[in-house]
Protein backbone atom coordinates (compact mmCIF):
# COMPACT_ATOMS: atom_id res chain seq x y z
CA UNK A 1 0.00 0.00 0.00
CA UNK A 2 2.81 2.34 0.92
CA UNK A 3 4.59 1.48 -2.30
CA UNK A 4 1.45 2.38 -4.14
CA UNK A 5 1.47 5.86 -2.63
CA UNK A 6 5.07 6.39 -3.51
CA UNK A 7 4.40 5.23 -7.02
CA UNK A 8 1.54 7.70 -7.38
CA UNK A 9 3.70 10.41 -5.97
CA UNK A 10 6.47 9.63 -8.42
CA UNK A 11 4.00 9.59 -11.23
CA UNK A 12 2.76 13.07 -10.41
CA UNK A 13 6.31 14.17 -9.86
CA UNK A 14 7.36 12.82 -13.21
CA UNK A 15 4.57 14.68 -14.98
CA UNK A 16 5.44 17.90 -13.20
CA UNK A 17 9.16 17.56 -13.70
CA UNK A 18 8.86 16.76 -17.34
CA UNK A 19 6.65 19.72 -18.06
CA UNK A 20 9.19 21.92 -16.26
CA UNK A 21 12.03 20.28 -18.13
CA UNK A 22 10.29 20.78 -21.42
CA UNK A 23 9.75 24.48 -20.78
CA UNK A 24 13.35 24.97 -19.77
CA UNK A 25 14.89 23.00 -22.55
CA UNK A 26 12.72 24.69 -25.14
CA UNK A 27 13.74 28.03 -23.70
CA UNK A 28 17.43 27.30 -23.54
CA UNK A 29 17.40 25.77 -26.98
CA UNK A 30 15.90 28.92 -28.43
CA UNK A 31 18.56 31.03 -26.74
CA UNK A 32 21.37 28.71 -27.69
CA UNK A 33 20.14 28.72 -31.24
CA UNK A 34 20.28 32.46 -31.35
CA UNK A 35 23.71 32.65 -29.76
CA UNK A 36 25.10 29.85 -31.87
CA UNK A 37 23.94 31.48 -35.02
CA UNK A 38 25.58 34.74 -34.04
CA UNK A 39 28.77 32.99 -33.05
CA UNK A 40 28.95 30.85 -36.13
CA UNK A 41 28.29 33.80 -38.36
CA UNK A 42 31.02 35.90 -36.77
CA UNK A 43 33.42 32.98 -36.90
CA UNK A 44 32.78 32.42 -40.51
CA UNK A 45 32.98 36.08 -41.22
CA UNK A 46 36.35 36.33 -39.52
CA UNK A 47 37.89 33.23 -41.03
CA UNK A 48 36.42 33.25 -44.48
CA UNK A 49 35.71 36.90 -45.02
CA UNK A 50 38.08 37.39 -47.95
CA UNK A 51 36.33 34.95 -50.23
CA UNK A 52 32.79 34.35 -49.02
CA UNK A 53 29.44 35.89 -49.54
CA UNK A 54 28.16 36.84 -46.09
CA UNK A 55 24.53 36.48 -47.03
CA UNK A 56 24.78 32.80 -47.79
CA UNK A 57 26.61 32.23 -44.53
CA UNK A 58 23.97 34.05 -42.62
CA UNK A 59 21.42 31.82 -44.20
CA UNK A 60 23.45 28.74 -43.40
CA UNK A 61 23.79 29.90 -39.82
CA UNK A 62 20.09 30.43 -39.48
CA UNK A 63 19.39 27.05 -40.93
CA UNK A 64 21.97 25.35 -38.70
CA UNK A 65 20.52 21.93 -38.22
CA UNK A 66 19.52 20.80 -34.75
CA UNK A 67 21.80 17.85 -34.13
CA UNK A 68 20.15 15.47 -31.65
CA UNK A 69 23.22 13.21 -31.55
CA UNK A 70 25.34 16.03 -30.26
CA UNK A 71 22.79 17.10 -27.66
CA UNK A 72 22.21 13.59 -26.45
CA UNK A 73 25.87 12.67 -26.31
CA UNK A 74 26.56 15.88 -24.49
CA UNK A 75 23.96 14.95 -21.91
CA UNK A 76 24.99 11.36 -21.33
CA UNK A 77 28.70 12.12 -21.13
CA UNK A 78 30.38 13.91 -18.28
CA UNK A 79 30.80 17.68 -18.02
CA UNK A 80 32.82 20.27 -16.11
CA UNK A 81 29.82 22.52 -15.61
CA UNK A 82 26.41 21.64 -14.29
CA UNK A 83 23.89 23.21 -16.57
CA UNK A 84 20.79 24.33 -14.66
CA UNK A 85 18.65 26.28 -17.14
CA UNK A 86 19.07 28.80 -19.93
CA UNK A 87 22.49 30.28 -19.43
CA UNK A 88 22.65 29.50 -15.75
CA UNK A 89 25.09 26.81 -14.83
CA UNK A 90 27.26 25.84 -11.89
CA UNK A 91 30.99 25.95 -12.55
CA UNK A 92 32.50 22.89 -10.95
CA UNK A 93 36.04 22.76 -9.62
CA UNK A 94 38.78 21.41 -11.85
CA UNK A 95 41.47 19.37 -10.14
CA UNK A 96 44.41 18.37 -12.30
CA UNK A 97 47.36 16.19 -11.46
CA UNK A 98 50.14 17.58 -13.62
CA UNK A 99 53.86 16.82 -13.78
CA UNK A 100 54.42 20.18 -12.06
CA UNK A 101 51.99 19.49 -9.23
CA UNK A 102 48.30 19.62 -8.44
CA UNK A 103 46.35 22.39 -10.11
CA UNK A 104 42.95 23.48 -8.78
CA UNK A 105 40.73 26.15 -10.34
CA UNK A 106 37.13 26.78 -11.30
CA UNK A 107 35.86 25.52 -14.61
CA UNK A 108 34.14 28.91 -14.96
CA UNK A 109 37.50 30.20 -16.16
CA UNK A 110 36.99 28.40 -19.45
CA UNK A 111 33.75 30.33 -20.17
CA UNK A 112 32.17 27.20 -21.70
CA UNK A 113 35.30 26.42 -23.67
CA UNK A 114 35.47 29.84 -25.29
CA UNK A 115 38.61 30.92 -23.42
CA UNK A 116 41.90 29.31 -22.59
CA UNK A 117 42.98 29.52 -18.97
CA UNK A 118 46.45 29.97 -17.61
CA UNK A 119 46.67 28.71 -14.04
CA UNK A 120 50.34 29.59 -13.64
CA UNK A 121 51.53 26.05 -14.31
CA UNK A 122 50.10 25.50 -17.78
CA UNK A 123 47.62 27.02 -20.13
CA UNK A 124 44.55 24.83 -20.49
CA UNK A 125 41.84 24.63 -23.09
CA UNK A 126 38.49 22.85 -22.82
CA UNK A 127 37.94 20.74 -25.94
CA UNK A 128 34.71 18.71 -25.96
CA UNK A 129 34.70 18.66 -22.17
CA UNK A 130 38.28 17.36 -22.13
CA UNK A 131 40.97 19.53 -20.61
CA UNK A 132 43.99 19.87 -22.90
CA UNK A 133 47.27 21.63 -22.37
CA UNK A 134 48.00 24.42 -24.80
CA UNK A 135 51.60 24.70 -25.96
CA UNK A 136 53.58 27.82 -26.64
CA UNK A 137 52.34 28.13 -30.24
CA UNK A 138 48.66 28.19 -29.15
CA UNK A 139 48.31 24.62 -30.40
CA UNK A 140 47.24 21.71 -28.20
CA UNK A 141 50.20 19.79 -26.81
CA UNK A 142 48.91 16.18 -26.97
CA UNK A 143 51.99 14.66 -25.32
CA UNK A 144 51.71 16.91 -22.30
CA UNK A 145 47.91 16.58 -22.23
CA UNK A 146 48.25 12.83 -21.85
CA UNK A 147 50.40 13.38 -18.74
CA UNK A 148 47.81 15.63 -17.10
CA UNK A 149 45.34 13.50 -15.14
CA UNK A 150 41.90 14.97 -14.63
CA UNK A 151 40.53 14.44 -11.10
CA UNK A 152 37.93 17.19 -11.41
CA UNK A 153 34.67 17.24 -9.55
CA UNK A 154 32.64 16.79 -12.70
CA UNK A 155 28.88 16.80 -13.03
CA UNK A 156 28.72 13.05 -12.45
CA UNK A 157 30.92 13.27 -9.36
CA UNK A 158 28.79 16.09 -7.97
CA UNK A 159 25.58 14.21 -8.76
CA UNK A 160 27.02 11.14 -7.08
CA UNK A 161 27.82 13.21 -3.99
CA UNK A 162 24.23 14.41 -3.95
CA UNK A 163 23.01 10.82 -4.21
CA UNK A 164 25.34 9.77 -1.40
CA UNK A 165 24.04 12.57 0.79
CA UNK A 166 20.47 11.50 0.02
CA UNK A 167 21.30 7.88 0.85
CA UNK A 168 23.07 8.81 4.06
CA UNK A 169 20.21 11.09 5.10
CA UNK A 170 17.62 8.38 4.45
CA UNK A 171 19.39 5.51 6.12
CA UNK A 172 20.88 7.30 9.08
CA UNK A 173 17.46 8.75 9.91
CA UNK A 174 15.92 5.31 9.47
CA UNK A 175 18.61 3.80 11.68
CA UNK A 176 17.89 6.37 14.38
CA UNK A 177 14.19 5.56 14.06
CA UNK A 178 15.09 1.93 14.78
CA UNK A 179 16.98 3.00 17.88
CA UNK A 180 14.17 5.24 19.05
CA UNK A 181 11.42 2.73 18.41
CA UNK A 182 13.35 -0.35 19.45
CA UNK A 183 11.20 -3.45 19.30
CA UNK A 184 8.20 -1.58 17.93
CA UNK A 185 6.60 -1.76 14.51
CA UNK A 186 8.17 0.43 11.78
CA UNK A 187 6.70 3.83 11.01
CA UNK A 188 6.99 6.40 8.20
CA UNK A 189 10.11 6.17 6.07
CA UNK A 190 11.18 3.23 8.16
CA UNK A 191 8.21 1.17 7.00
CA UNK A 192 9.00 2.04 3.37
CA UNK A 193 12.65 1.09 3.62
CA UNK A 194 12.31 -1.98 5.79
CA UNK A 195 10.51 -4.20 3.25
CA UNK A 196 13.22 -3.38 0.70
CA UNK A 197 15.99 -4.23 3.12
CA UNK A 198 14.20 -7.43 4.07
CA UNK A 199 13.68 -8.13 0.36
CA UNK A 200 17.43 -7.77 -0.29
CA UNK A 201 18.13 -10.02 2.64
CA UNK A 202 15.49 -12.72 2.11
CA UNK A 203 15.17 -12.76 -1.66
CA UNK A 204 18.66 -11.81 -2.83
CA UNK A 205 21.26 -12.63 -0.19
CA UNK A 206 19.88 -15.64 1.65
CA UNK A 207 18.82 -17.88 -1.26
CA UNK A 208 22.01 -17.22 -3.24
CA UNK A 209 24.68 -17.12 -0.56
CA UNK A 210 23.26 -19.42 2.08
CA UNK A 211 23.88 -19.24 5.78
CA UNK A 212 27.00 -17.05 5.41
CA UNK A 213 24.89 -14.24 3.99
CA UNK A 214 25.16 -11.88 6.98
CA UNK A 215 28.78 -10.98 6.23
CA UNK A 216 27.89 -9.69 2.75
CA UNK A 217 24.72 -7.80 3.66
CA UNK A 218 26.37 -4.37 4.05
CA UNK A 219 27.97 -4.62 0.61
CA UNK A 220 24.83 -5.89 -1.10
CA UNK A 221 22.58 -3.31 0.54
CA UNK A 222 24.97 -0.47 -0.24
CA UNK A 223 25.31 -1.52 -3.87
CA UNK A 224 21.57 -1.93 -4.20
CA UNK A 225 20.60 1.44 -2.78
CA UNK A 226 23.55 3.24 -4.39
CA UNK A 227 22.52 2.05 -7.84
CA UNK A 228 18.82 2.48 -7.27
CA UNK A 229 18.95 6.00 -5.87
CA UNK A 230 21.46 7.11 -8.50
CA UNK A 231 19.23 5.62 -11.21
CA UNK A 232 16.20 7.44 -9.86
CA UNK A 233 18.00 10.75 -9.42
CA UNK A 234 19.16 10.37 -13.03
CA UNK A 235 15.52 10.27 -14.08
CA UNK A 236 14.75 13.63 -12.51
CA UNK A 237 15.49 16.12 -15.30
CA UNK A 238 16.23 19.16 -13.11
CA UNK A 239 19.01 19.94 -10.65
CA UNK A 240 20.29 18.05 -8.67
CA UNK A 241 19.14 15.09 -10.75
CA UNK A 242 19.51 14.44 -14.41
CA UNK A 243 23.14 13.41 -14.45
CA UNK A 244 23.85 10.13 -16.16
CA UNK A 245 25.73 8.75 -13.15
CA UNK A 246 24.94 5.04 -13.33
CA UNK A 247 25.08 5.26 -17.11
CA UNK A 248 28.74 6.11 -16.96
CA UNK A 249 31.17 3.30 -17.60
CA UNK A 250 33.60 4.58 -14.95
CA UNK A 251 31.06 4.19 -12.18
CA UNK A 252 29.82 0.80 -13.30
CA UNK A 253 33.47 -0.21 -13.68
CA UNK A 254 34.12 0.64 -10.03
CA UNK A 255 31.03 -1.23 -8.88
CA UNK A 256 31.96 -4.26 -10.97
CA UNK A 257 35.49 -4.12 -9.57
CA UNK A 258 33.96 -4.09 -6.10
CA UNK A 259 32.03 -7.24 -6.90
CA UNK A 260 35.11 -8.84 -8.45
CA UNK A 261 37.12 -8.13 -5.30
CA UNK A 262 34.41 -9.22 -2.88
CA UNK A 263 33.85 -12.46 -4.80
CA UNK A 264 37.51 -13.39 -5.19
CA UNK A 265 38.67 -12.30 -1.75
CA UNK A 266 35.99 -14.50 -0.20
CA UNK A 267 36.45 -17.48 -2.51
CA UNK A 268 37.08 -20.64 -0.52
CA UNK A 269 39.34 -23.55 -1.41
CA UNK A 270 36.60 -25.23 -3.49
CA UNK A 271 36.29 -22.08 -5.55
CA UNK A 272 40.02 -21.92 -6.25
CA UNK A 273 40.22 -25.65 -6.87
CA UNK A 274 37.41 -25.34 -9.38
CA UNK A 275 39.34 -22.53 -11.05
CA UNK A 276 42.78 -24.08 -11.29
CA UNK A 277 42.22 -27.81 -10.88
CA UNK A 278 38.94 -28.52 -12.63
CA UNK A 279 37.77 -32.12 -12.95
CA UNK A 280 38.72 -32.58 -16.61
CA UNK A 281 41.10 -34.87 -18.53
CA UNK A 282 44.67 -33.53 -18.32
CA UNK A 283 44.86 -32.54 -21.99
CA UNK A 284 41.84 -30.30 -21.51
CA UNK A 285 43.33 -28.63 -18.45
CA UNK A 286 45.08 -25.66 -20.14
CA UNK A 287 41.94 -24.83 -22.05
CA UNK A 288 39.70 -25.12 -19.01
CA UNK A 289 41.87 -22.89 -16.87
CA UNK A 290 41.80 -20.21 -19.54
CA UNK A 291 38.03 -20.55 -19.85
CA UNK A 292 37.57 -20.36 -16.09
CA UNK A 293 39.81 -17.29 -15.82
CA UNK A 294 37.87 -15.60 -18.60
CA UNK A 295 34.75 -16.47 -16.59
CA UNK A 296 36.15 -14.72 -13.52
CA UNK A 297 36.62 -11.52 -15.52
CA UNK A 298 33.57 -11.77 -17.74
CA UNK A 299 31.08 -11.99 -14.86
CA UNK A 300 31.84 -8.52 -13.45
CA UNK A 301 32.43 -7.27 -16.98
CA UNK A 302 28.86 -8.24 -17.85
CA UNK A 303 27.65 -6.46 -14.72
CA UNK A 304 29.52 -3.34 -15.75
CA UNK A 305 28.21 -3.29 -19.30
CA UNK A 306 24.65 -4.25 -18.36
CA UNK A 307 24.14 -1.39 -15.92
CA UNK A 308 25.92 1.14 -18.14
CA UNK A 309 24.03 0.15 -21.29
CA UNK A 310 20.60 -0.03 -19.65
CA UNK A 311 20.75 3.34 -17.99
CA UNK A 312 22.43 5.08 -20.92
CA UNK A 313 19.88 3.60 -23.29
CA UNK A 314 17.07 4.90 -21.11
CA UNK A 315 18.52 8.40 -21.11
CA UNK A 316 19.08 8.27 -24.87
CA UNK A 317 15.51 7.20 -25.56
CA UNK A 318 13.99 9.88 -23.35
CA UNK A 319 16.19 12.56 -24.89
CA UNK A 320 15.50 11.33 -28.42
CA UNK A 321 11.78 11.59 -27.81
CA UNK A 322 12.20 15.12 -26.47
CA UNK A 323 14.43 15.94 -29.46
CA UNK A 324 11.57 15.06 -31.79
CA UNK A 325 10.00 18.40 -30.94
CA UNK A 326 13.13 20.23 -32.14
CA UNK A 327 13.66 18.00 -35.13
CA UNK A 328 10.14 18.65 -36.38
CA UNK A 329 10.33 22.27 -35.21
CA UNK A 330 6.73 22.23 -34.12
CA UNK A 331 4.92 22.20 -30.81
CA UNK A 332 2.28 19.96 -32.36
CA UNK A 333 4.52 16.97 -31.86
CA UNK A 334 5.00 17.85 -28.18
CA UNK A 335 1.98 15.91 -26.83
CA UNK A 336 3.15 12.80 -28.64
CA UNK A 337 6.66 13.29 -27.32
CA UNK A 338 5.43 13.85 -23.79
CA UNK A 339 3.17 10.81 -23.93
CA UNK A 340 6.05 8.64 -25.09
CA UNK A 341 8.45 10.17 -22.59
CA UNK A 342 5.93 9.54 -19.83
CA UNK A 343 5.65 5.95 -20.87
CA UNK A 344 9.42 5.62 -21.10
CA UNK A 345 9.82 7.25 -17.74
CA UNK A 346 7.49 4.76 -16.14
CA UNK A 347 9.53 2.05 -17.78
CA UNK A 348 12.75 3.66 -16.61
CA UNK A 349 11.41 3.77 -13.08
CA UNK A 350 11.00 0.04 -13.32
CA UNK A 351 14.40 -0.34 -14.98
CA UNK A 352 16.00 1.76 -12.23
CA UNK A 353 14.81 -0.75 -9.66
CA UNK A 354 15.38 -3.75 -11.91
CA UNK A 355 19.00 -2.89 -12.68
CA UNK A 356 19.78 -2.32 -9.01
CA UNK A 357 18.09 -5.63 -8.28
CA UNK A 358 19.90 -7.53 -11.05
CA UNK A 359 23.28 -6.13 -10.11
CA UNK A 360 22.76 -7.08 -6.48
CA UNK A 361 21.26 -10.45 -7.33
CA UNK A 362 24.14 -11.41 -9.63
CA UNK A 363 26.68 -10.17 -7.10
CA UNK A 364 25.00 -12.34 -4.47
CA UNK A 365 24.97 -15.25 -6.92
CA UNK A 366 28.70 -14.91 -7.65
CA UNK A 367 29.47 -14.61 -3.95
CA UNK A 368 27.33 -17.69 -3.35
CA UNK A 369 29.30 -19.61 -5.98
CA UNK A 370 32.58 -18.52 -4.39
CA UNK A 371 31.68 -19.42 -0.80
CA UNK A 372 29.67 -22.58 -1.55
CA UNK A 373 30.79 -25.68 0.34
CA UNK A 374 31.13 -28.86 -1.73
CA UNK A 375 30.76 -32.24 -0.12
CA UNK B 1 34.49 5.21 -28.02
CA UNK B 2 34.74 7.97 -25.48
CA UNK B 3 31.51 6.72 -23.97
CA UNK B 4 32.99 3.35 -23.07
CA UNK B 5 36.35 4.62 -21.82
CA UNK B 6 36.29 5.05 -18.06
CA UNK B 7 37.84 8.37 -17.09
CA UNK B 8 40.39 8.19 -14.30
CA UNK B 9 38.85 11.06 -12.35
CA UNK B 10 35.42 9.52 -12.12
CA UNK B 11 36.89 6.11 -11.27
CA UNK B 12 38.91 7.74 -8.51
CA UNK B 13 36.02 9.72 -7.03
CA UNK B 14 33.56 6.84 -7.37
CA UNK B 15 35.93 4.49 -5.57
CA UNK B 16 36.45 6.94 -2.73
CA UNK B 17 32.77 7.83 -2.49
CA UNK B 18 31.58 4.26 -2.68
CA UNK B 19 34.05 3.00 -0.09
CA UNK B 20 33.17 5.88 2.24
CA UNK B 21 29.47 5.23 1.71
CA UNK B 22 29.96 1.54 2.39
CA UNK B 23 31.86 2.20 5.61
CA UNK B 24 29.47 4.91 6.84
CA UNK B 25 26.35 2.93 6.02
CA UNK B 26 27.79 -0.25 7.49
CA UNK B 27 28.54 1.49 10.74
CA UNK B 28 25.62 3.87 11.08
CA UNK B 29 22.83 2.26 9.08
CA UNK B 30 23.08 -1.42 8.23
CA UNK B 31 24.31 -2.57 11.59
CA UNK B 32 21.54 -0.96 13.67
CA UNK B 33 18.85 -1.58 11.05
CA UNK B 34 19.65 -5.23 10.41
CA UNK B 35 20.23 -5.75 14.11
CA UNK B 36 16.87 -4.23 14.96
CA UNK B 37 15.09 -6.22 12.26
CA UNK B 38 16.73 -9.42 13.43
CA UNK B 39 15.96 -8.63 17.03
CA UNK B 40 12.34 -7.92 16.24
CA UNK B 41 11.97 -11.06 14.17
CA UNK B 42 13.46 -13.08 16.98
CA UNK B 43 11.08 -11.40 19.42
CA UNK B 44 8.07 -12.14 17.21
CA UNK B 45 9.16 -15.75 16.74
CA UNK B 46 9.66 -16.10 20.43
CA UNK B 47 6.28 -14.56 21.17
CA UNK B 48 4.63 -16.91 18.69
CA UNK B 49 6.43 -19.89 20.18
CA UNK B 50 5.43 -18.77 23.63
CA UNK B 51 1.82 -18.40 22.54
CA UNK B 52 1.95 -21.89 21.07
CA UNK B 53 3.46 -23.26 24.25
CA UNK B 54 0.87 -21.43 26.30
CA UNK B 55 -1.85 -22.98 24.18
CA UNK B 56 -0.41 -26.45 24.72
CA UNK B 57 0.02 -25.73 28.40
CA UNK B 58 -3.57 -24.51 28.57
CA UNK B 59 -4.83 -27.65 26.88
CA UNK B 60 -2.73 -29.74 29.22
CA UNK B 61 -4.08 -27.85 32.23
CA UNK B 62 -7.64 -28.27 31.04
CA UNK B 63 -7.10 -31.97 30.54
CA UNK B 64 -5.50 -32.18 33.93
CA UNK B 65 -8.40 -30.33 35.48
CA UNK B 66 -10.80 -32.73 33.84
CA UNK B 67 -8.86 -35.68 35.19
CA UNK B 68 -8.71 -34.08 38.61
CA UNK B 69 -12.43 -33.44 38.56
CA UNK B 70 -13.07 -36.97 37.49
CA UNK B 71 -10.93 -38.46 40.20
CA UNK B 72 -12.43 -36.07 42.73
CA UNK B 73 -15.88 -37.13 41.72
CA UNK B 74 -14.91 -40.76 41.90
CA UNK B 75 -13.36 -40.21 45.28
CA UNK B 76 -16.48 -38.47 46.49
CA UNK B 77 -18.61 -41.32 45.25
CA UNK B 78 -16.31 -43.78 46.91
CA UNK B 79 -16.37 -41.81 50.13
CA UNK B 80 -20.14 -41.61 50.08
CA UNK B 81 -20.32 -45.31 49.44
CA UNK B 82 -17.92 -46.02 52.24
CA UNK B 83 -19.79 -43.76 54.58
CA UNK B 84 -22.99 -45.56 53.73
CA UNK B 85 -21.51 -48.97 54.33
CA UNK B 86 -19.94 -47.66 57.51
CA UNK B 87 -23.25 -46.31 58.62
CA UNK B 88 -24.96 -49.58 57.78
CA UNK B 89 -22.28 -51.48 59.61
CA UNK B 90 -22.57 -49.26 62.63
CA UNK B 91 -26.31 -49.59 62.65
CA UNK B 92 -26.11 -53.34 62.22
CA UNK B 93 -23.49 -53.63 64.88
CA UNK B 94 -25.47 -51.44 67.19
CA UNK B 95 -28.48 -53.59 66.52
CA UNK B 96 -26.59 -56.75 67.19
CA UNK B 97 -25.01 -55.24 70.22
CA UNK B 98 -28.33 -54.14 71.47
CA UNK B 99 -29.80 -57.54 70.85
CA UNK B 100 -26.91 -59.22 72.57
CA UNK B 101 -27.13 -56.73 75.40
CA UNK B 102 -30.84 -57.20 75.59
CA UNK B 103 -30.47 -60.94 75.55
CA UNK B 104 -27.86 -60.69 78.23
CA UNK B 105 -30.12 -58.49 80.33
CA UNK B 106 -32.97 -60.82 79.85
CA UNK B 107 -30.77 -63.69 80.83
CA UNK B 108 -29.60 -61.82 83.86
CA UNK B 109 -33.12 -60.88 84.74
CA UNK B 110 -34.14 -64.47 84.32
CA UNK B 111 -31.35 -65.63 86.56
CA UNK B 112 -32.22 -62.92 89.03
CA UNK B 113 -35.82 -63.87 88.92
CA UNK B 114 -34.87 -67.49 89.35
CA UNK B 115 -32.62 -66.63 92.23
CA UNK B 116 -35.31 -64.46 93.75
CA UNK B 117 -37.78 -67.19 93.20
CA UNK B 118 -35.48 -69.73 94.72
CA UNK B 119 -34.70 -67.56 97.72
CA UNK B 120 -38.34 -66.70 98.01
CA UNK B 121 -39.17 -70.39 97.88
CA UNK B 122 -36.49 -71.16 100.44
CA UNK B 123 -37.80 -68.38 102.56
CA UNK B 124 -41.29 -69.58 102.02
CA UNK B 125 -40.26 -73.11 102.88
CA UNK B 126 -38.62 -72.04 106.08
CA UNK B 127 -41.61 -69.80 106.77
CA UNK B 128 -43.88 -72.71 106.05
CA UNK B 129 -41.86 -75.08 108.22
CA UNK B 130 -41.67 -72.64 111.10
CA UNK B 131 -45.37 -71.93 110.68
CA UNK B 132 -46.17 -75.56 110.53
CA UNK B 133 -43.95 -76.15 113.54
CA UNK B 134 -45.73 -73.40 115.36
CA UNK B 135 -49.03 -74.77 114.30
CA UNK B 136 -47.93 -78.20 115.26
CA UNK B 137 -46.68 -76.84 118.51
CA UNK B 138 -49.95 -75.07 119.07
CA UNK B 139 -51.89 -78.13 118.07
CA UNK B 140 -49.78 -80.26 120.28
CA UNK B 141 -50.04 -77.83 123.03
CA UNK B 142 -53.84 -77.82 122.63
CA UNK B 143 -54.02 -81.58 122.42
CA UNK B 144 -51.67 -82.14 125.20
CA UNK B 145 -53.26 -79.85 127.67
CA UNK B 146 -54.33 -82.49 130.04
CA UNK B 147 -53.15 -85.80 131.24
CA UNK B 148 -55.63 -88.06 129.59
CA UNK B 149 -54.97 -86.58 126.20
CA UNK B 150 -51.30 -87.10 126.68
CA UNK B 151 -52.03 -90.59 127.75
CA UNK B 152 -54.21 -91.14 124.82
CA UNK B 153 -51.50 -89.92 122.48
CA UNK B 154 -48.95 -92.10 124.02
CA UNK B 155 -51.28 -94.89 123.71
CA UNK B 156 -52.03 -94.26 120.08
CA UNK B 157 -48.36 -93.88 119.42
CA UNK B 158 -47.66 -97.00 121.19
CA UNK B 159 -50.38 -98.61 119.27
CA UNK B 160 -48.73 -97.63 116.08
CA UNK B 161 -45.46 -98.84 117.15
CA UNK B 162 -45.94 -102.47 117.03
CA UNK B 163 -43.36 -104.54 118.37
CA UNK B 164 -41.72 -106.21 115.60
Amino acid sequence: MYCNNVFKFNFKCAILLFSVFLVFSANSYAKNQAIDSVKVSTDTVVSEAPHAATTSHHEEAHEKEFDPTEVILEHISDSHVWHLWGHTSISLPVILYTPKGIDVFSSGNFHHGEHDYNSGLYTYRLVHEKIKVVGANAQIDEVLSAKVLDFSITKNVAAMFVAVLVILAIFISVASAYKKRAGKSPKGLQSFVEPIIVFVRDDIARPNIGYKYAKFMPYLLTVFFFIWINNMLGLIPIFPGGANVTGNIALTFVLAMGTLLVVNLNGNKYYWKHLFLPDVPFWLWPLMVVVELIGVISKPFALMVRLFANITAGHIIVLSLISLIFIFKTLAIAPVSIAFVLFMDMLELLVAFLQAFIFTLLTALFIGMAVEEHH
Amino acid sequence: MELVTPSIGLVFWTTITFVCLLILLKKFAWKPILGAIYERERFIDEALNKAELAKVEMARLTAQNEVLMKTAREERDLMLKEAKTLKDNIINEAKNQAQIEGAKLIEKAKIEIDNQKKSALIHLKSEVSSLSLEIAERVLRAQLENKEKQQELVNSLLKDVELN
